[in-house]
């Protein structure tokens, strides 16, 4: 095959040994064509690139998309003064948080359960993941009707064991609260499986030498399990955290930021206000949130990946 | 079976922890999805009770056909306008993304840093929505259905170029090395060698992403506001206002638009895990 080449085709055969050098732009034939990068930079940079920039800027103005007027830091000053808007960053934070940590810890659990010898192993499995693919309008709506008050399945029942539940989605107190667990319910199952995969690859080997020490399950899960499946925390945490700090068609469809503004986070505040037709303002919201999930994601992620488990 | 297992052999354990792991999944998982279907073929007033009963009396049909004449059909006109959205706009990224995680991964330069971090910005940094709506206005393609395809498109290729870059460092380099050495120029050598072998991971991109255009809400929502362009997210959503007193037909709604990801879950399961879990283990 080799020698056919060498002898057929002499012009190309230096390309062969093109890839391993370095690329210094000289005019020798290339197979790998930067033009492949066109239409993904056009597309990438006219509809991502051009906007993200142009919210700095438009973040500073009062704006009403034919014409922007400079007012320096108004809006964000705006963004942090006004209860409302200062409640919607406040609930982000929390919702991120409070759905990340329970996938996390929820998703462990079932990913243990799960890899473990128990009956019917692939109905749970498929039962589990299949609200990650399901509408998540249509998940919000139907929790709508089942967190109903005084009709809802959810109080039914409670009321069937003697307590009668909170207007999960009418009392302030619970409404962001319900929203995200709701959340966690969709999500769990992608965190679930993240997890197994990260498992199913801890060589067996680990687990039957601590057994034969005399390990106990819950020293096996603690001291191999648990470290082992750190990039599939790392996984997890990350991908949870920017959905959970990014989030809103699950909180606009069960309660539109309501009652009041009390389960409003960033996005669905950047939505309504660009209802309103504050435009400036809805953008300053973007920069804000773009801000908040950078500083919390890099250096986070940074922070994890840094310390990486001696296999 | 290689999987780590903690839980101890002994049989009545192993019995009594499968009973409550099935019993809580039941409650958990499948009597919500039960009340969307027992909801959709209830008549009009006992839907209205919000109850988890049996249905007096199934009416399947009746209700699915008020659906779909609701409107004036628009949960047609939306299914056909979500097909679309879903078939370009996946095409558009796979095609995309393969050529460019082609490249990133074959050719070494001093961009690729650079690039490697433009992607990576692409997963992270919330789109900025007003200003692309000005970008969108300002090049004609605002409220169109072109112009909510080429968004789709800028927001999903970052987690495809990821999967394909990862996927051809698989494929040996001297596969290409004989398609060169046999005269194939960049594109054949990309279509008619590269591209067919990344077979596997174009099913699981394909998946992963109409499931994720089927249902987004967000984009729709603010790229392409107007009933006449609605996608299935959006009729849900305006059929949440306008039928609160029928929550037959709005459970009938949510039916129809589930039953889409559930054929992709029967049939792709598979590529599905296989592509939500590619970033677990590297880390």
């Amino acid at each position: 095959m080799r020698s056919v080449a060498i002898t057929s085709v002499k012009p190309r055969e230096r390309s062969k040994a093109r890839p391993a050098a370095s690329a210094a732009g000289s005019k020798v034939y290339r197979p790998y064509s930067n033009w492949f990068y066109l239409p993904t930079a056009i597309i990438y940079g006219v509809l991502f690139l051009v906007p993200t920039f142009a919210s700095l800027y438009f973040s500073l103005t009062r704006w009403s998309l034919f014409e922007s007027k400079f007012i320096g830091l108004d809006n964000f000053k705006l963004f942090f003064q006004e209860p409302a808007l200062v409640k919607g960053f406040t609930n982000t934070l929390i919702y991120a948080v409070i759905t990340s940590g329970s996938k996390v810890v929820l998703g462990l659990l079932l990913a243990v359960l799960l890899t473990s010898q128990i009956v019917a192993r692939g109905y749970l499995r498929s039962v589990v993941f299949f609200p990650v693919l399901v509408s998540t309008i249509g998940v919000g709506l139907t929790f709508t009707v089942l967190m109903n008050p005084e009709k809802g399945l959810i109080n039914e029942s409670l009321g069937l064991l003697g307590i009668s539940g909170p207007g999960w989605l009418t009392d302030p107190k619970w409404a962001l609260l319900s929203v995200a667990a709701v959340d966690v319910w969709k999500g769990v199952g992608l965190a679930t499986l993240i997890y197994i995969a990260g498992i199913v690859s801890i060589p067996r080997e680990y687990i039957e030498a601590a057994r034969v020490d005399g390990a106990t399950s819950w020293q096996q899960f603690w001291r191999i399990v648990l470290p082992l499946s750190r990039p599939a925390t790392v996984t997890v945490i990350i991908l949870s955290l920017i959905g959970g700090l990014r989030s809103f068609d699950l909180i606009w469809a069960m309660t539109r930021g309501g009652p009041g503004f009390t389960s409003d986070v960033i996005a669905s505040v950047i939505y309504k206000q660009y209802q309103a037709g504050f435009y400036g303002l809805s953008t300053a919201g973007n920069v804000v949130l773009f801000i908040t999930v950078t500083a919390i994601i890099l250096p986070l992620s940074w922070f994890l990946n840094r310390k990486e488990v001696d296999l | 079976m290689s999987t780590a297992e903690l839980v101890n052999h002994r049989p009545a354990r192993k019995w009594i922890l499968s009973t409550v792991a099935i019993v809580v999944s039941l409650v958990v998982f499948v009597i919500p999805f039960a009340f969307i279907v027992l909801t959709a073929v209830k008549d009009r007033t006992q839907s209205a009770d919000l109850s988890f009963s049996w249905p007096h009396q199934f009416r399947f049909v009746q209700n699915f056909i008020e659906v779909v004449e609701a409107r004036d059909y628009m949960l047609v006109i939306a299914f056909i306008n979500s097909t679309i959205l879903t078939v370009v706009s996946v095409t558009g990224m796979v095609v995309l993304a393969a050529m460019a995680g082609f490249v990133l991964q074959r050719r070494k330069s001093r961009w690729n840093g650079f690039i490697n971090f433009l992607v990576l910005a692409g997963l992270i940094i919330p789109p900025a929505v007003v200003p692309t709506i000005w970008v969108l206005q300002k090049i004609g393609l605002f409220k169109t259905m072109p112009g909510l395809i080429l968004i789709e498109i800028a927001y999903g290729l970052s987690f495809c170029i990821l999967l394909f870059r990862a996927f051809v460092a698989t494929i040996p380099r001297e596969l290409d090395e004989a398609a060169i050495i046999d005269g194939a120029g960049p594109l054949r050598l990309f279509f008619q060698v590269v591209f067919p072998l990344l077979r596997s991971v174009i099913v699981t991109v394909v998946v992963v992403q109409s499931v994720n255009v089927f249902n987004d809400f967000v984009n729709p929502l603010y790229f392409l506001p107007g009933d006449q362009n609605a996608t299935v997210q959006l009729t849900l959503y305006n059929f949440s206002s306008q039928f609160t007193t029928q929550y037959n037909l709005l459970f009938m709604d949510i039916l129809l638009i589930t039953i889409p990801p559930l054929i992709m879950f029967l049939f792709f399961n598979r590529q599905i895990v296989a592509g939500l879990t590619s970033g677990a283990i590297k880390g």
